[in-house]
């Protein structure tokens, strides 16, 4: 995967909460058999109408936000189903991180394994955020090696990523190929240990 | 004595690979097990790199998510055909066992894995599933994973994991007569909303959860997720052990006997520590209804639709809105008073035997209502066949339900097993999103015996007085 350092990028702000990964991508499109090509079908529920049209009404069809690269959202983000074809339809679409008050486990796992950074900053830094990027075009900074995220104006705040999945971004390592140096304490391991 | 401890520290413990201070820990997996949707990136992530599978013993794969369940040979859908097709041949070139379409035990990844015996105490499982939790019921510590991890556990049958914190469930009380395990689960959640579980692992204790059959138990640890927590478990106990006794591959003769005492002594010690705790008393629940579009926005089905005024604050009030918005809903008016089109009875929330027999215990010589369409289906193809023994196949088709085959079906509706747009649904799977039986679907989770009972009178009833 990309290594990601440092991101500067436009900001969409969605603001609600409990945002699923059913809304995220929906079933239908779970059928593929590739990694590639969910870009398209991201938020489909919102962002087309019955007959498969963009809808005028939903905030990420607008032109405005067409280059966005950071999505800002509300708590329990990626909540819901463990499929990884959410960070996939992010990503393709053009996401590289989102920031909430909070995630889900399983879908904060899963970005940490694209590429993509989730970022957790308080509630009201959030809401500061929403309203800066409803209002205006808004970009920011993500810098995973100072831990930060800035403005080009007086916004500053940092955050706190475990230092695990940390390294694995700014790294981009395969984690099956760090895994696979341990292959010979998984082999002790497995002759002492009984599975019924 | 040594310090008391978890069960799920005792599991832990025992499954470590190796750790160092403030790094995740690696983990064994003792089962993997394996579906059609979050699969096919995987094996050809292994291809790709030229990989094997580790363990394909400990690898076990069905077909579920996609499946049909009318004309089973016929798939019309060719993107989930070859979906399947590719985890046959995956199956095959790896040398994973399946039980694929056409096989006697092909069903519900987490129906099948406990009716096989696959699911024992103490084992560390996972699957590209969310619902892996629902494995937690025989003191396992199950848990979902995305893509990337099942590549990581197929190739390597380990997962890196920081050493969880432990959050007790504590449900004491007696349940009341027409209030079940899903009620106890929703009820929880709705007291204590989406996101209390998450970055924990959570025991179920107390005497209202070891008074629960296996199945019972299966029914709260499966929607452990839907609290935010990965996993959910319950301390093995005899309930556990005569379940397991005698399942296709579960230990036999003295093997079992050693198993057994082994599995007991996992039960968490008296006197055990968790990070957190939150109580529940049984006897307080009613029959629960969802209203909304998360599994926290449920209330008991003699309560009134909440209205977004009375909101806790602006963030509270506006996602009261847009569900309400979104299901169609007047604030206000007795849950009672709405009509349904659809039931679903199934899902690895509520589709083993012992749900369809208390679905079809509530059906009483009654028929459908006019309006609805009720479908039942089995969570697999044994829990068909034993139903099917019992009759029970005649009690629901002869109410005018529709008996189906084995899968997830209208769970998330990605066969066609779809609720139209602006539809209702009662439905006894798990998740109540928005578009997650069809686009614009109606979603309300209930019990079997709830969504039953409105199958019959066309609209939600409180199953205790619909006799
Ligand atoms: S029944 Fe529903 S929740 Fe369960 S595994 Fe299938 S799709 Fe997932």
């Amino acid at each position: 995967m990309e290594p990601i350092k440092q991101h500067t990028g436009l900001v969409y702000p969605l603001n609600r909460t409990n945002v699923d990964t059913d809304q995220i991508i929906p079933k239908q499109f779970l059928k593929r058999i590739s990694r590639q090509g969910f870009g398209q079908y991201l938020f489909y529920n919102w962002r087309y109408d019955e007959k498969d049209n963009l809808r005028s009404d939903f905030s990420l069809n607008s032109p405005k936000y067409k280059t966005a690269s950071i999505l800002v959202g509300g708590e329990n983000f990626g909540c819901g189903s463990s499929r990884e074809h959410a960070p996939w339809a992010l990503e393709d679409f053009g996401f590289k991180v989102i920031i909430a008050p909070s995630f889900a486990d399983i879908f904060f796992n899963n970005c940490t394994k694209n590429g993509i950074l989730p970022v957790v900053l308080p509630e009201t830094e959030i809401q500061q955020l929403i309203k800066n990027a409803e209002t205006d075009t808004y970009q920011l900074t993500v810098d995973l090696e100072a831990n930060k995220v800035t403005d080009l104006t007086s916004f500053e705040a940092s955050f706190h990523l475990a230092e695990y999945p940390r390294q694995m971004l700014l790294n981009g390592w395969d984690e099956i190929s760090v895994t696979l140096t341990h292959q010979d304490k998984i082999a002790t391991f497995e002759r002492k240990h009984t599975v019924y | 004595m040594t310090n008391p401890k978890t069960i799920i520290e005792k599991i832990w413990e025992k499954n470590v690979v190796f750790e160092e201070p403030g790094k995740p820990a690696l983990l064994y997996i003792d089962l993997h097990l394996v579906h059609e949707v979050t699969s096919p990136q995987a094996f050809e992530g292994l291809r790709m790199k030229n990989r094997t599978v580790r363990q394909p013993k400990l690898t076990f794969a069905t077909m579920d998510h996609n499946v049909p369940t009318v004309h089973t040979n016929i798939i019309k859908d060719e993107v989930s055909k070859l979906q399947m097709d590719t985890l046959k041949q995956n199956c095959e070139e790896f040398g994973v066992p399946l039980a694929g379409m056409g096989h006697k035990h092909q069903g519900i990844v987490h129906v099948i894995g406990p009716e096989l015996g696959l699911t024992q105490p103490g084992k560390t499982i996972v699957c590209g599933d969310s619902h892996t939790s629902t494995h937690g019921a025989f003191g396992a510590l199950a848990f979902g994973i995305g893509t990337s991890e099942v590549e990581h556990v197929l190739a390597t049958q380990t997962i890196w994991q920081a050493r969880p914190k432990t959050l007790n469930v504590k449900v004491d009380g007696q349940l009341g007569t027409g209030v079940t395990a899903k009620d106890i689960i929703l009820a929880l959640i709705a007291k204590y909303g989406v996101n209390f579980g998450t970055g924990y692992v959570i025991e179920y204790t107390g005497n209202a959860i070891r008074k629960l059959s296996m199945e019972e138990r299966m029914t709260i640890c499966n929607m452990s997720i839907e609290a935010g927590a990965r996993a959910g478990l319950v301390s093995p106990d005899q309930t556990t052990v005569d379940f397991l006794k005698g399942r296709k591959y579960a230990p036999e003769g003295t093997l079992f006997e050693q198993a057994k005492q082994e599995w007991l002594e996992l039960a968490s010690d008296q006197g055990a520590e968790y990070n957190h705790t939150v109580t529940l008393n049984a006897s307080e629940i009613a029959p629960q209804v969802t209203w909304g579009t998360n599994p926290s926005q449920c209330i008991s089905v003699n309560d009134k639709i909440p209205n977004p005024n009375t909101a806790k604050n602006a963030g509270d009030q506006q996602a009261i809105e847009q569900a309400l918005q979104y299901m169609g809903l007047e604030a206000d008016i007795p849950i009672t008073s709405v009509p349904i089109e659809h039931v679903f009875i199934g899902s690895c929330t509520n589709s083993r035997l012992r749900d369809l027999e208390q679905a079809a215990s509530v059906i009483n010589g009654r028929k459908v209502n006019e309006n609805v369409t009720a479908i039942v289906v089995p969570g697999s193809q044994t829990v068909k066949l034993q139903a099917e023994e019992k009759g029970l196949d005649k009690v629901f088709i002869e109410a005018g339900f529709e008996w189906r085959e084995p899968g997830c079906s209208m769970c998330l509706a990605m066969n066609d097993d779809i609720v139209p747009a602006g539809e209702r649904c009662a439905s006894t799977s798990n998740r109540n999103f928005e578009g997650r039986q069809g686009t614009n679907a109606r979603t309300h989770l209930v019990s079997p015996e709830m969504a039953a009972a409105a199958a019959l009178a066309g609209h939600f009833v409180d199953v205790r007085s619909f006799v």
